[in-house]
């Protein structure tokens, strides 16, 4: 009878609270991570310029220019998630979630500037970002699957390589 | 055919304006990936499977835009927007719209 009783109590209360801690450490470390390797990214790309005006300064000369595009889905974890759907009960700053959606975008962005470099260009500008709910992930219409980031922008060829962006020179272009 | 999000091409004159191109794709998940990003949604981080597929539908929306403008005899398409919409559960609507123009 005891024994039967603690067995349920494990089952009940036990593997969701299992469920939680390994979702909260595994998350941690995932986004941890993360974090770490955008920082390294960003470091590297640090010269790179990227703003957001829709017009160029007046000292980019400019050859030629095309779209480009980064993205990223992010997932909240069990724990995040659980956390916020206590959040909702009280209302407030949901701090679990604030993380998750700034990794997310840094990223996007990382992966624009990417797209830019890998195909020789060296700026890009109007740069816009975006974000969407995908669907969720349960029927009851609860639960969410993920989050988009998007970012976009123009990536441009300078006319001369020495001539525009003067201030964002950089070490290895002079 | 080129394509920016700014009201120009940089570096090119606009010489004729064809008007508003549009490009558009719905997709569903595929039912594999969906069982992984399940998975995922427990450690939470990137759903690998998703970025990809929203990235392969976005092309294809854009790729349609293209389409259109070639037909109006366009050869780049500016002020370049994206939007995402979810309409029903599990599929999403990906659009890109844009303006068709000639460049010199």
């Amino acid at each position: 009878m005891d024994s039967v009783r603690i067995f349920s109590l494990l089952f009940n209360f036990g593997f969701p609270l299992l469920l939680l801690m390994a979702a909260y450490l595994i998350g941690t470390y995932i986004e941890k991570r993360h974090f770490r390797r955008i920082r390294k990214r960003e470091e590297e790309y640090r010269r790179y310029p990227v703003v957001s005006f829709d017009t160029m300064p007046d000292d980019w000369k400019v050859a030629s220019g095309r779209l480009v595009s980064g993205s990223i889905v992010v997932s909240p974890d069990y724990f995040k998630r659980v956390i916020a759907g206590l959040r909702g009960l009280i209302g407030g700053r949901v701090r679990t979630y604030e993380p998750l959606l700034e990794r997310a975008r840094r990223e996007a962005l990382l992966r624009m500037i990417e797209a830019a470099r890998s195909d020789g260009y060296d700026a890009v500008f109007n740069v816009r970002l975006e974000t969407s709910r995908l669907a969720n992930s349960r029927n009851d219409g609860n639960g969410t699957a993920g989050v988009e980031m998007l970012a976009f922008g123009t990536a441009v060829r300078f006319a001369s390589r020495f001539a525009s962006a003067d201030r964002f020179a950089s070490p290895e272009r002079l | 055919m080129e394509i920016s999000n700014t009201e120009s091409i940089p570096g090119r004159r606009i010489v004729e304006f064809h008007g508003i191109v549009t490009g558009n794709t719905v997709r569903a998940k595929h039912i594999g990936r969906d069982i992984m990003a399940g998975l995922k949604n427990i450690v939470g981080g990137e759903l690998v499977g998703y970025t990809e597929l929203l990235q392969d539908s976005r092309t294809e929306a854009t790729d349609r835009m293209i389409e259109q403008a070639a037909s109006m005899g366009a050869n780049a398409v500016v002020n370049v927007r994206f939007a995402t919409s979810s309409i029903s559960q599990g599929a999403a609507e990906l659009f890109a719209y844009g303006t068709a123009v000639r460049v010199e």
